[in-house]
């Protein structure tokens, strides 16, 4: 987020969640409060939900987000977007463990590499973990049961729902910028949500191929994989 | 197939991942992203602001303070980052899972 730009900085590769100044006070601490009473929450369902093999999957999935993020992609236009892994984390630990998930990477993203503000943390956790995190994964669930019962239809449907996390993420984003009075609603969510539309893609492709890896390595840790085809079923109680 | 090792599975999943944030990251898109360019087009980017943190943080925006080599830089805080990240995240699975009730 160095975009107090110098000469050289504007050669510098920026990544950006929501910095401290373009969300309001009254809008930060009302995702603050959110995010803080969602993962207070999401720390009880985890405790009910971690197996053995999840403790150290919570930890490599939370690292692959964090260094995947590092990977921005040109889209169109001289924009970059990044993964955001949050239904990724989903669709492997459900949306509590994908929340914490989200909030570790973003916590540390913050204090460690000033990438999006202290004050904007709720704000972040609340965009990417609880929309894309917790939302999309009932999205997820909704969609597999309009898809076929098959590795196919499930794939189908994690493409969707990891899109939409993207698309929703930033149209929240797009939401709390207008009512900070940043920028008028008019403007900065068709803006958000075209650029996020093609963000998406990327998303989609990147959620996918990951998830449909770990099908094909070890079906039983996709905890939300629950057809005939994969060996084991609901996984959570390893 | 036979499954693989769950611990096998987990170093292979935490070798990729800094794999990626080492030699991958370094040649990363230097475009803005999708919020930033959306704040510089639509004239709100100056409201951005660098506060305190940025100061103290020990690796702002994946470079090192004084560093030449711009490239190392981000590739040495995309390891500390990816390792610290699978540490709190272990860490926070076991203490969780250790208070279970």
């Amino acid at each position: 987020m160095a975009f107090v730009f110098s000469d050289h900085a504007s050669e510098r590769r920026v990544e950006m969640h929501v910095p401290d100044g373009f969300v309001s006070g009254g809008v930060n601490t009302i995702t603050y409060i959110i995010s803080g009473g969602v993962s207070v929450f999401a720390v009880r369902e985890a405790n009910k939900k971690l197996g053995d093999k999840q403790v150290p999957l919570l930890g490599v999935v939370a690292a692959f987000i964090f260094a995947a993020q590092m990977l921005n992609f040109p889209v169109a236009g001289g924009t970059s977007g990044h993964f955001l892994g949050a239904l990724l984390a989903a669709s492997l630990l459900g949306p509590w463990i994908s929340c914490l998930i989200m909030t570790v990477v973003l916590t540390i993203q913050c204090l460690l590499f000033a990438d999006g503000g202290l004050t904007a943390l709720g704000t972040n956790i609340f965009n990417m973990g609880i929309i894309g995190g917790v939302l999309c994964y009932y999205i997820l669930v909704a969609l597999k049961s309009i898809f076929p019962k098959n590795k196919g239809g499930y794939l189908v449907s994690v493409a969707i729902s990891s899109w939409m996390s993207v698309v929703l993420g930033a149209s929240a984003c797009a939401v709390e910028l207008a009512i900070s009075g940043t920028s008028p609603l008019s403007i900065v969510l068709p803006a958000m949500a075209s650029v996020h539309v093609l963000i998406g893609i990327g998303e989609a492709t990147i959620t996918t191929a990951v998830v449909g890896l770990v099908l094909n390595t070890r079906p039983d840790l996709v905890g939300t994989y629950s057809y005939q085809d994969a060996r084991t079923f609901n996984t959570m109680e390893a | 197939m036979k499954d693989v090792n769950i611990m096998a599975f987990i170093l292979v999943g935490l070798l990729v991942s800094l794999l990626i944030a080492i030699f991958v990251s370094p040649f990363a898109s230097s475009y803005p992203d999708g919020l930033e360019k959306v704040a510089e087009i639509k004239g709100f980017l100056e409201k951005g602001e660098e506060w305190v943190l940025w100061k103290l943080s020990l690796m702002p925006d994946y470079s090192i303070p004084g560093s030449k080599n711009e490239k190392i830089a981000t590739g040495l805080s995309g390891f500390v980052g990816t390792l610290l990240v699978f540490g709190v995240g272990y860490g926070v699975a076991r203490l969780i899972r250790s208070k279970r009730s």
